[in-house]
């Protein structure tokens, strides 16, 4: 076992580590653009030197490159400090659906503008009454000619209000089992009817939106998949969801709690003398350098040119509680001090405070905890799903709370 | 990025699977149990003829040469079939001590017996209750006779000689002891697990020589501890995955109000926590042997990682897989508790959870120190 390049990997490495010390924004008139209009300048940038969304098809945008090149892509770049990405949702899950599903000229109209960034998409699943159970969604379209005509709401949408462009499943026949009764759109966001409402979180930010359809007008055209076979379309979307949000989990590691640690004192005594304190940290360790080293088992998969197995699926899962229960415990440790998390005055800029703020989203978002839990008894243990009360009733006799 | 065993070595993880599956079958396992003989020599006598306790074992010693990935593939089958034979304690530890620190003579004495398996050898460190404390060891080795008592040696009723732990001054040593002579009294304890025989081994001026021409140093003593931890943790590993998989068929198999008790978040969320624990003490392990195998200076932080995370998943699979299957989990007919001895019994040797959550932390502030 090693942890090498093989000879072509390095290769390639090399040439996109070359290519970012050249062409990586530093300059001031960069940094002071909005982040977005930053987002989009760099994604250009890489698109027009062709290293934007690489592992696409060259017609599409990309260079074709093989799964462990868009890896050592991202390691690369992720070596500097560049804007927040705004593509990841239509990048990383719109445009694969659209790969799938879509007719070949939208395929030609829309891939190489989401490669370019020059068009942000947004998905329009989850509703108020719908979100683990995303089958039991209510917003309606109705045929009218050659149109639809859709009605109702969403909620936790990603960048809706910056959004050129959205995917959304609807339900277009309510007389069937919900899953049956179900179509895929595309939309513009920019059509008359559609209202985006920014929702505050309990951080205090809104990174989401609710996003309201009233008598939205869109052309069968922007159907993607056969009527009724909306939750098809709308699993191949999914199926990309924890790849784009799997991600990692930010500055909050064990290196952090160990200085933390290092930095206090508990009678006296330093902190990281206290064997409390030690088995929590060498849990915490287990669990992150586990998920570490369960990614470069995927990635020899992919160097390989095997699909990687089922074990990644643990990752959203061991790492938000983490993130949750490392920024309680290092609070604890801080004592009174420890709920200050003005960025000037928090020991670790407050880093601890955001994270423990933020990871209840980081839990629910993208599959909950539960939901997560599930995946992994039946999609890799085999175990059977719980028998579904709604299963096989129309849509319009399912009981409702 | 090749950070996975070779085809040659996956190939010799079917091929240990399946001579496992055949001669170590949970029946051979429950026969040991049964009885007090503490090992079944037959399997034993049949896995030196695979030359498993030939593995690491240099070939100038009549062993094979191989690397520490093929010993944990063998380790990992070991634990999933539960084998009921002294592999741990003669190969991981004893054998291991003799070729790193032996002289020419004791290794040339020892190895090639040790490496066919015609030879047990046993590893004495504990003395009472308690963490290892080696500034408080009581054995002691005056010339070549050497006295104090050791407790729950595992292996010691059936192996030929024991490497054992000593103090002798200020020093640290370990010495070999033949164990069939006067001077060398065992005693058999009834374990958790006698499907692994354990004894009290009772030294009164027993001959012996010090184990090469020099005391042990606590770094030495710590790299050897290290290296049995990885190929411990394989073998934890493999009692884990086999705790989910029973636990896994049960809940497909047992119905209870009228469904497949796996179909019940209560059970699916308990599985999938064995899941997630197994795959974080796998790819853990896997770093352990990396570090293991080429040698890297981060060993001691890969190998306490490995400990801990296999010591985790071990525990929670064995104690789960009982709960799974409910009352007839808590009977001596099922498998089941199997597993939970023997998970427990092997988290308790080389120092338990805590003495490995200490050197983990250890070894991290260690190498931030010295990143910085």
């Amino acid at each position: 076992m090693d942890f090498n390049d093989t000879p072509e990997e390095a290769r390639f490495r090399e040439e996109a580590a070359d290519w970012l010390a050249e062409n990586v924004p530093t300059d001031d008139s960069f940094r002071s653009l909005a982040p977005l209009q930053q987002a989009k300048m760099w994604q250009k940038r890489k698109y027009d030197a062709g290293w934007a969304c690489i592992g696409w098809a060259p017609e599409f945008g990309g260079r074709g490159a093989s799964p462990i090149e868009e890896v050592i892509w991202r390691q690369e770049e992720s070596r500097y400090e560049l804007p927040a990405t705004f593509f990841l949702i239509g990048q990383g899950m719109i445009a694969p659906t659209l790969m799938a599903w879509a007719s070949d000229e939208d395929k030609a109209r829309f891939l190489p503008r989401l490669a370019s960034g020059e068009e942000v998409w947004c998905q329009l699943f989850s509703e108020p009454a719908g979100g683990s159970d995303l089958a039991a969604l209510r917003t309606r379209a109705e045929r009218d000619g050659d149109d639809w005509i859709i009605n109702g709401q969403k909620i936790w949408t990603s960048g809706a209000h910056y959004s050129d462009y959205g995917v959304i499943v609807v339900r277009t026949d309510p007389n069937v089992p919900k899953h049956k009764g179900l179509s895929y759109f595309y939309v513009d966001m920019k059509a008359p009817g559609v209202e985006v409402k920014p929702i505050k979180q309990l951080t205090g930010d809104a990174d989401f939106n609710e996003v309201y359809f009233t008598d939205v007008r869109v052309a069968d055209s922007c159907r993607l998949g056969e009527v009724g076979q909306g939750w098809q379309v709308a699993l191949t979307t999914l199926m990309n969801e924890r790849a784009a949000i799997g991600g990692g989990f930010g500055q909050m590691d064990v290196s952090l709690a160990l200085s933390v640690a290092q930095g206090l004192e508990i009678d006296g005594q330093p902190a990281l003398g206290n064997a409390a304190v030690r088995e929590k940290i060498a849990d915490w360790y287990v669990q992150e350098a586990g998920l570490k080293y369960t990614g470069y088992r995927s990635l020899t998969a992919l160097s390989r040119g095997a699909l990687p197995g089922p074990e990644n699926s643990i990752g959203k899962l061991v790492g938000a509680p983490k993130m949750q229960a490392m920024a309680s415990y290092l609070m604890d440790l801080l004592g009174a001090s420890g709920a200050i998390a003005d960025e000037k005055l928090a020991v670790k800029a407050g880093i601890i405070q955001r994270a423990y703020m933020g990871a209840p989203g980081l839990r629910i978002a993208g599959g909950t905890d539960e939901i997560m839990a599930n995946i992994i008894a039946e999609r890799v243990l085999g175990l059977p799903q719980e028998p579904r009360l709604d299963k096989g009733i129309p849509f319009n006799e399912v009981p409702t709370g | 990025m090749n950070f996975e065993f070779s085809e040659e070595q996956q190939m010799l993880r079917e091929q240990a699977r399946g001579f496992l599956a055949e001669h170590c079958t949970t029946a051979v396992v429950r026969a040991v149990l049964d009885d007090d003989s503490g090992w079944d020599r037959a399997l034993w006598q049949k896995i030196a003829e695979m030359g498993w306790t030939a593995t690491t074992v240099p070939e100038a010693y009549g062993g094979l040469g191989l690397s520490y990935y093929e010993l944990a593939v063998i380790a990992e089958e070991l634990g999933r079939a539960v084998a009921p034979v002294p592999f741990s304690s003669s190969v991981y530890l004893a054998c291991e001590a003799i070729n790193r620190f032996g002289t020419e003579g004791q290794k040339s004495a020892w190895l090639p017996r040790l490496a066919s398996g015609e030879c047990v050898a046993a590893f004495a460190m504990a003395e009472r209750p308690g963490r290892l404390a080696l500034e408080q060891l009581q054995t002691q080795r005056t010339a070549d006779r050497i006295s104090g008592t050791k407790t729950t040696v595992a292996d010691a009723a059936v192996a030929d000689v024991a490497v054992v732990l000593a103090r002798t001054g200020s020093e640290l040593e370990l010495c070999l002891v033949p164990l069939k002579q006067d001077g060398v009294t065992i005693e058999p304890v009834l374990t958790l697990d006698s499907s692994r025989g354990h004894s009290n081994l009772v030294l009164k001026e027993a001959p012996t020589e010090r184990l090469g021409d020099k005391p042990v140093t606590q770094a030495q003593w710590n790299r050897l501890l290290d290296g049995a931890a990885v190929l411990f943790s394989w073998e934890q590993l493999g009692v884990a995955e086999s705790a989910l998989l029973q636990a896994r068929d049960y809940a497909l198999q047992r119905y209870a109000f009228g469904r497949a008790i796996g179909s019940y978040q209560a059970i699916k969320h308990k599985l999938a926590a064995m899941y997630v624990k197994n795959t974080l003490a796998r790819s853990n392990a896997y770093y352990g042997i990396w570090a293991l195998a080429e040698g890297s200076d981060e060993l001691s932080l890969a190998a306490a990682t490995a400990r801990v995370a296999a010591i985790q998943a071990a525990s929670f699979a064995a104690e789960e897989n009982i709960q799974t299957h409910g009352g007839m989990g808590f009977t001596w007919e099922f498998d089941c508790h199997f597993y939970y001895r023997r998970a427990k019994l092997l988290s308790l040797v080389i120092g338990s959870e805590s003495v490995w959550q200490d050197r983990l932390v250890d070894a991290l502030a260690r190498q931030s120190a010295a990143a910085a």
